[in-house]
């Protein structure tokens, strides 16, 4: 019975459409936006669910696929499908969008229905790019997205936020209108617009640099990579909570999930050529963009800048694989690369969104996200506290914590592909440490820092619901990843082996 | 009785099939009803001035029916190959109607809070119309002109038609005297083709230059000043200098006409051209176009950066998509021209869309043309707000709106004729672009209003208005049907 729905499409137009209807419903009735905007957010976290369930785990082969003529002059085709890459990040973003909605529950007071609607849409429109099957209707979704954020950034953010937003849009935009014509040339090549038609698609090595330079362009600067990510500290900082978590938690994957399913595939020749060029970018951020992070009086920009390091791990495990397999002659250690390259971006996304969402619970009280201000908030707020710290040191790689993991397997494939590399990206638990446990010391631990702090609030029942799903969601993963590594295993053999395979 | 009339009528129908009369049927009908209510408006008093705005509704109207009805997906000459009506002609012609219709709804309330409500503006708007019909439907160089002509009179005047306004007679002035040099200039191309192949028709003079063994000198001088008409009329530069005087200067109804259905007659202008009478030197006019296209891009989306008037900002905007449409036809392939027909098509939609937008927001002794004046735009009324949005983020080209399928098409028409380093220019420009699209959004979501009287408008502006920013998102979501009419009038 579940298998007949066309559930991707549910997926992508349950929120959509209720985030019309969120619209529709206007602020007349804050609470009737609200409760509809969460009914929706859960309905298509529930819808999810099947996804995960229903997914046979044993195939590399696209699943719940549906294929429909969309634009016929140019074969354009509504084209959805999902594989173990896919899978995860569509789960992760139903599941954060609730937290998200809750979130912003009673903060947000200005233009409720239109903010609920922007996160609602924007739901459907990242899915609709985890989803995607077809170049134009990938680029759709990915081009679609930046409005809504736009939005939010812009009417719900803090005082810099017509600059952040409008260095969110443009920096975005850059990178992908490259991106596009990649897109069209390999139409011309291929006759197609099917990203499968893609992976399979010959290309001499100078059209697959050009290429790869393209996608380069609009991946790096999604993810973000050194030197293209001066926007995401702005956009961070500016962004309500809700916006910051999901331009962290998700958002950010969506370049990550790029390589993934369109740089690796389309242009393995290129990539191995040039993996020097994204390693080095991803160590400079893991290792600089990490000193940068230590030095940060705010709150967010720290979390900010540890995104950017924190991703730079991503990266760096997706293009261990050549050097790995050059040193080993063996893909096994190439696989754990990959691995943990997708790990690490799940659990960066529980991990961003919760440090996010603490800053919010902070924020909200405080209406101020600088380090000085606090001090001693674990007097006042203990339960705060506790959750603070379980997300500092996740944040900071933790064994029993999701970030361990995703670390420990990128690091692990890194000491078989070069001791630098590994020695470089293990600064990372030096630095991670000491950037997330100088903030924790500073703000929640000490004597009480003024007497704003010694008025707080602990949380309330509606946070303390968000957080503690968050820990328990980094717990889970620390202690137990075997789900979610299975879920890829397939998928992601079948990359590396599509990628080992050149192309020329 | 009887047979008198049976024989008048057999005279009648066999002259006019012999003449192919009946498919000039849209053109008769216009021209016959401009007249109509010519004389009409002068027997109307001013409150039952509504007659004649509801007569030319009627007319355009009844000439979109006329327009579908006789539209077989076939091509046919009529008036001795001077005239042809194929899928191209029916298509864009229908266009015309239907965004000449939404220009004359808009109007109607901005010319009566000005006391400008007159038959004038409707009369001469029907004669541009017919202009532009004739225009589409040239088979021969002389129909061309003609219908320029018509078009660029009715312009002229309607430009000027605010009479009490220094600026408008002022862009009216520079309007006539630049419009008529580029129609001399055009003349002159034209004449000197003329002597090199001896026709003016379309097809005789494209079966001549492909009979040719080699090029002519001459021919190529000729071209140059046939381009060069043609860019002054498309505002391509380094042709462009009259395009933001003129928006500028205009009353913004008039701006709004003359901002979008005649950018789909000067598509088909170039159409017939280049493409259909010059095709034979495509790679000349090519180079030229790629010359005009790229300065178009880097000048129009620069420059518009700078404005503070939204009709100026809109108008170097509009150099910048002509810049788009000129890459699509200098592809020289089928699916370029294709291409460059849905850009014109999507451009004029958009700009209908934009300067409604303007004329809504604007009220008795008071035009919102100024960027200030969209401020908080959201907090006074979401939905119009909202609908800027749309026509905004479909200028910049991006998806989901149809302005992100246009740049698509032309793109791709580029780089399918190993033009990469244009489409990476054109991409480049475009992001420049977004900028100045993207500061009108954050004018009206992010800033408080400056402005707290509520808007004015009538229903049917309201309904209309909607409906367009609506197709712009629609059609972006559903680009299938109109892509493939475009593609199915260029014969693919």
């Amino acid at each position: 019975m579940l298998s007949e729905l066309p559930l991707l499409s549910l997926l992508i137009w349950v929120p959509i459409l209720g985030g019309i209807a969120v619209l529709a419903a206007g602020d007349r009735e804050p609470w009737g936006a609200r409760s509809l905007a969460l009914i929706t957010s859960l309905l298509t976290f529930l819808l999810s669910i099947p996804l995960f369930t229903g997914f046979d785990t044993g195939t590399a082969a696209m699943q719940f696929e549906e294929l429909t003529p969309w634009v016929a002059a140019f074969d354009i085709n509504y084209h959805l499908g999902v594989d173990g890459i896919s899978v995860p990040l569509i789960i992760l973003t139903t599941f954060t969008t609730v937290l998200v909605v809750l979130a912003g529950w009673e903060v947000i007071r200005k233009r409720v229905a239109q903010y609920m609607a922007a996160f609602l849409i924007m739901e459907g429109l990242m899915i609709g790019v985890f989803a995607a099957l077809d170049a134009v209707l990938f680029y759709v979704f990915w081009e679609g997205m930046l409005i809504p954020m736009f939005l939010i950034i812009g009417i719900w953010g803090g005082p810099r936020r017509v600059y952040a937003t409008i260095k969110f849009f443009l920096y975005t935009f850059f990178g992908s209108v490259f991106m596009l014509v990649a897109l069209i040339y390999m139409y011309i090549q291929s006759g197609s617009f099917g990203i499968l038609d893609f992976h399979l698609l010959p290309l001499g090595m100078t059209e697959q640099i050009l290429i790869f330079i393209a996608f380069l362009l609009a991946f790096a600067v999604k993810v973000p990579m050194w030197p293209v990510h001066t926007w995401l500290p702005d956009a961070h900082v500016e962004a309500p909570t809700g916006g910051s978590v999901i331009l962290a938690a998700i958002m950010l994957k969506i370049g990550g999930y790029g390589f993934l399913r369109f740089s690796l595939p389309i242009t393995p020749d290129a990539s191995q050529e040039l993996d020097w060029l994204i390693i080095s970018l991803s160590l400079i951020a893991v290792v600089y963009i990490g000193f940068v992070a230590i030095v940060q009086q705010d709150m967010k920009k720290l979390i900010a800048y540890s995104s950017i390091a924190h991703m730079g791990f991503a990266t760096l495990g997706f293009f261990l694989i050549f050097a790995i397999i050059e040193n080993t002659g063996t893909a096994q250690g190439a696989l754990l690369g990959l691995e943990g390259g997708m790990v690490q971006m799940i659990s960066h996304g529980f991990i961003s969104g919760a440090l996010f969402l603490c800053v919010g619970v902070l924020y909200d009280r405080m209406h101020s996200r600088e380090i000085s201000d606090y001090g001693g908030v674990v007097n006042t707020m203990p339960i705060f506290g506790a959750f603070m710290v379980l997300f500092a040191m996740a944040n900071s790689g933790l064994p029993g914590t999701s970030g361990f993991i995703g670390e420990f397997m990128v690091i692990l494939a890194s000491f078989k592909a070069n001791f630098w590399y590994a020695f470089l990206a293990a600064t990372t638990l030096m630095l991670g440490a000491a950037y997330s446990l100088w903030l924790v010391k500073r703000v929640v631990f000490g004597e009480v820092g003024n007497k704003q702090v010694a008025q707080l609030q602990d949380v309330n029942r509606r946070e303390f619901l968000i957080l503690g799903v968050l820990a328990a969601a980094v717990l889970l993963l620390g202690l137990w990843p075997a789900p979610l590594v299975d879920l890829m295993h397939a998928t992601l053999e079948n990359l590396l082996a599509h990628v080992l395979v050149s192309k020329l | 009785m009887a047979f008198v009339s049976q024989a008048v009528d057999r005279v009648f129908k066999m002259n006019v099939e012999m003449m192919g009369l009946q498919l000039l049927l849209p053109e008769i009908f216009v021209l016959t009803m401009a007249c109509i209510v010519l004389v009409l408006d002068l027997f109307l008093h001013d409150r039952n001035r509504v007659v004649t705005y509801g007569l030319s509704q009627l007319t355009l109207f009844g000439a979109l029916a006329l327009v579908i009805a006789l539209a077989d997906g076939d091509s046919h000459t009529a008036m001795f190959g001077t005239y042809v009506a194929d899928p191209m002609a029916s298509l864009a012609k229908a266009f015309v109607m239907l965004v000449v219709f939404a220009v004359f709804l808009y109007s109607k309330d901005y010319l009566r809070q000005r006391d400008l409500f007159k038959g004038e503006y409707y009369v001469l708007g029907l004669f541009g119309v017919l202009g532009m019909m004739v225009m589409i439907s040239a088979h021969s160089y002389l129909t061309l002109y003609l219908g320029l002509e018509l078009l660029s009179l009715s312009l002229y005047a309607m430009v000027a038609f605010h009479r009490d306004s220094g600026v408008a007679s002022e862009a009216a002035m520079k309007y006539f005297v630049l419009g008529a040099l580029a129609s001399g200039m055009l003349l002159y191309g034209m004449s000197l083709i003329y002597g090199i192949t001896g026709s003016l028709n379309i097809a005789e003079v494209a079966a001549s230059i492909g009979a040719m063994a080699e090029l002519e000198l001459a021919l190529i001088f000729a071209l140059s000043f046939v381009v060069l008409g043609l860019a002054f009329k498309l505002g391509a530069v380094p042709f462009h200098m009259w395009i933001p005087d003129v928006y500028h200067g205009a009353p913004t109804c008039v701006t709004l006409f003359i901002g979008s259905a005649p950018k789909i007659a000067a598509f088909a202008m170039a159409m017939r051209l280049l493409a259909e009478s010059l095709g034979g030197v495509q790679a000349d006019w090519g180079g030229m176009l790629a010359i005009l296209a790229v300065l178009s891009l880097a000048v129009g989306n620069v420059i518009a950066i700078a404005q503070a008037n939204l009709k100026r900002m809109l108008a170097y905007s509009t150099i910048s998509h002509v810049g788009f449409l000129l890459l699509g036809i200098l592809s020289g392939t089928v699916e370029g021209y294709a291409s460059a027909l849905f850009y014109a098509i999507t451009y004029a939609i958009m700009a209908a869309a934009a300067f409604g937008m303007i004329i809504l927001l604007s009220r008795t002794g008071f035009e919102a043309d100024t960027l200030e004046d969209f401020k908080g735009l959201n907090a006074r009324s979401p939905w119009h707000a909202f609908l800027m949005l749309l026509v905004m983020f479909s200028m910049a080209g991006v998806p989901p709106t149809v302005g992100f399928y246009a740049k698509l098409a032309v793109i791709q028409a580029v780089v399918g004729v190993d033009l990469l380093w244009l489409a990476l220019v054109a991409v480049f420009f475009s992001i420049i672009g977004a900028f100045y699209y993207l500061r009108v959004v954050k004018l009206m979501y992010f800033d408080e209003p400056l402005d707290s009287q509520p808007l004015e408008y009538g229903t049917d502006m309201h309904v209309a208005i909607s409906v367009n920013g609506l197709a712009i998102l629609l059609l972006g979501l559903f680009p299938g049907a109109l892509m493939s009419a475009c593609m199915a009038a260029m014969g693919l």
